[in-house]
């Protein structure tokens, strides 16, 4: 039996929705015979050059087929935070965890298959529409077991008071089990949203999670995206991430990235229409043998649009990360601009970045600009830190810390700062309260 | 509380102190004085614990203990603070962070609580008052675009904040106007006190002029040729340092 159709033979595991649309079907066939006939990629692939999967190819994952949580460990999980919320355990939806009822008459936030089961035709045209299955053979594999993840919808004008957050907890099994979460956000004109996903679970886990998410953004509308990835060390994850920017539009996307043994991520913008702004923001943090993939891409398909992306990678141990980022910039769309910086910081020498940045460049009249840089801590600066009695632990750490700087300062969600740099500068933040420190330096 | 006793050192090989004798005792202020390589800057590095000399004979005691046997961050936390002649810039760091850190590691070495915010912040405002600093100086990164007056204000802020039993100016006079001089210098003179000591590396006489010392050594190729009162320090203004060698070559 080939690694393929092992992925595939799952299929026959997967449970029926309770309605089922006959469109469903027929693309989830798509998906698989795309998956069938690419199979995962290889190391000759471009896309996937220093990214190997074949640990997830060889692994046989089942599909999960219990939800089970307690509301103790939902907490402990979570980050604390006000905010509507979608609990996923194993792929499947934990209605009892999660919490929406507060929710506006113009605003949706539900699970994918109540979505499909109340009114499948609204969700059938957006499903997929960026994201089809050649973009990648895990896109294929998505869209061959689609049927569960969530829906947002922002109803013109809303801006919405609290985040969405999509709560993804994977638990340890015996045989691990594989997710193909799909989530469509669609924000109306001139309305404003903040959705956070977050990928988490038990420190044994050694799943997969496969999830595919398209951002529609009307006239004016403000999404800010969040993946905060912090998947046990013996997980995988991957995800694609696409959005489609009509005219004065604003997309922010922070991919911080802390787990999982192997993490891919791409993301696309379509800048489709003037003065649609785009901002990425990125931060990887690699020990032990961590692998992890940002793949990144901006295509300026109208004049006067906009993009800034900022990369930061901090790999330590054996840890290994590639950045790819991408800037096109299409004939005939003149006056955009274009930035993208890439820094890198390796804390053993046995750390890896591969790092490289494109620019595609078919209109004249444009400003573009994109450096990488890759380094270690200054020693000098260490030495001075230590000068003051602080320990050389806590030394590295404030200055790991202030690397990721220009990334964290852009967070503007203060729960999911501290957890970044609780993980970024170990012990640093408990003994620092930077927070605490904050409020009183303003005050 | 500082005694230095046979004090060999050398860099790359290269033996650069060649014997050095010096004691300073609780409220004492020392100043050394020395032309280019007679090996201040090795001293001051040999104190402050940086790597890349070796110490191939003689001891350093300081408050009773062995100074040597001490990592760069033991010697901070026991009380010995070193004021840089070249402030690095920490970017990304900021100046708040510092302090705060510098003082719970300092407490934390002394069993004592976290200092709570509020208090931390009292104290801050007040020393940075003291030194003419502004309060966006807090948020600034550590030296990080920094005039050099700017740094070397900042090394005696964080000199006011940590109150060292000893603290080693390394040229703290270097690279500054006339005003600056008088606002560095007020700050070092605020640090004097019964129980502690200072002591200062210097070329030139100027400073002393701001802070007056107790005692003043004359450094010259590895040894100290002279040690007196205040009065040295413009013996050596008028006369230079050519006077005090002829007699110890021969």
């Amino acid at each position: 039996m080939s690694q393929v159709q092992g992925f595939l033979d799952q299929l026959g595991a997967r449970q029926p929705l309770d309605a089922e649309p006959s469109w469903i079907a027929a693309r989830r066939q798509a998906g698989a015979a795309r998956f069938e006939a690419v199979g995962f990629p290889g190391r000759k692939d471009e896309e996937w050059k220093y990214t190997d999967v074949s640990a997830i190819a060889r692994q046989s994952f089942t599909l999960a087929d219990s939800n089970e949580l307690s509301a103790e460990q939902c907490d402990a999980f979570s980050i604390g935070i006000d905010a509507y919320r979608l609990v996923f355990v194993d792929g499947i939806f934990n209605s009892s965890l999660s919490d929406v009822d507060a929710l506006g008459s113009d605003v949706t936030v539900e699970p994918l298959s109540r979505a499909l089961a109340d009114n499948h035709e609204a969700v059938g045209g957006q499903l997929g529409r960026l994201n089809n299955v050649d973009f990648s053979p895990f896109s294929a594999l998505n869209t061959a077991f689609m049927g569960e993840g969530a829906v947002i919808r922002i109803g013109r004008r809303v801006v919405l008071d609290k985040p969405v957050y999509l709560l993804f907890v994977s638990r340890h099994h015996e045989t691990p089990v594989m997710s193909h979460p799909r989530i469509l956000i669609d924000a109306a004109s001139q309305s404003q949203v903040t959705v956070i996903e977050h990928y988490t679970g038990d420190s044994e886990a050694a799943n997969l999670t496969n999830v595919v998410s398209e951002v529609f953004t009307g006239k004016g509308a403000q999404v800010v995206h969040y993946r905060l990835q912090e998947a046990a060390t013996s997980e995988f994850h991957i995800s694609s991430l696409h959005i489609e920017q009509t005219r004065d539009s604003h997309f922010r996307s922070f991919n911080l990235n802390l787990g999982a043994a192997i993490a891919r991520n791409d993301i696309v913008a379509e800048l489709n229409d003037e003065n649609a702004v785009c901002d990425y923001y990125g931060l990887f943090f690699g020990r032990g043998r961590q692998h992890m993939d940002n793949h990144t891409k901006v295509h300026h398909n109208a004049p006067r649009t906009f993009s800034n992306e900022n990369y930061k990678g901090i790999l330590d141990d054996r840890a290994r990360g590639v950045f790819n980022g991408l800037v096109h910039i299409k004939r005939d769309a003149q006056q955009v601009r274009g930035y993208q910086s890439n820094a890198n910081l390796l804390l053993s020498d046995r750390a890896e970045i591969d790092t490289k940045p494109e620019l595609l460049i078919y209109a004249d009249d444009v400003q573009c600009s994109h450096g990488t840089t890759t380094g270690q801590l200054d020693e000098k600066a260490i030495f001075a830190l230590r000068a003051r009695g602080i320990d050389e632990a806590m030394a590295r750490g404030l200055l790991t810390l202030a690397f990721a700087g220009e990334v964290m300062e852009s967070v503007t969600l203060p729960s999911i700062a501290t957890r970044i740099e609780r993980a970024v500068a170990g012990k640093l933040p408990d003994r620092f309260n930077l927070q605490d420190l904050v409020e009183a330096a303003d005050a | 509380m500082l005694e230095i006793k046979d004090l060999h050192a050398s860099v790359d090989g290269k033996i650069i102190l060649k014997g050095i004798n010096l004691t300073i005792n609780p409220g004492e202020v020392h100043a050394i004085m020395g032309p280019n390589g007679a090996g201040k800057s090795t001293l001051s590095a040999v104190l402050a614990g940086n790597d890349g000399y070796e110490v191939t004979q003689g001891s350093i005691t300081f408050e009773g203990k062995d100074l040597l046997e001490m990592e760069v961050e033991e010697r901070a936390r026991a009380g010995l603070l070193m004021g840089f002649q070249y402030p690095v810039e920490i970017p990304g760091v900021k100046n708040v962070y510092l302090l705060k850190a510098a003082l719970n590691a300092q407490r934390e070495a002394r069993g004592e609580e976290e200092i709570p915010a509020p208090e931390f912040m009292k104290l801050i405002r007040e020393k940075l008052a003291y030194m003419k600093m502004d309060n966006s100086f807090l948020q600034r990164a550590v030296n990080e675009g920094f005039s050099g007056g700017e740094k070397k204000r900042n090394e005696i802020l964080q000199m006011l904040v940590l109150q060292p039993r000893l603290a080693l100016l390394d040229e703290i006079d270097s690279g500054l106007d006339v005003d600056a001089m008088k606002v560095v210098a007020e700050g070092v003179n605020s640090l004097r006190g019964a129980d502690r000591g200072i002591l200062m590396v210097t070329h030139y006489q100027r400073l002393l002029d701001h802070i007056v010392p107790d005692v003043v050594h004359v450094l010259v190729d590895g040894r100290v040729v002279k040690s007196g009162d205040k009065s040295l320090a413009l013996d050596v203004e008028e006369r230079g340092y050519d006077w005090l060698t002829e007699g110890s070559v021969a």
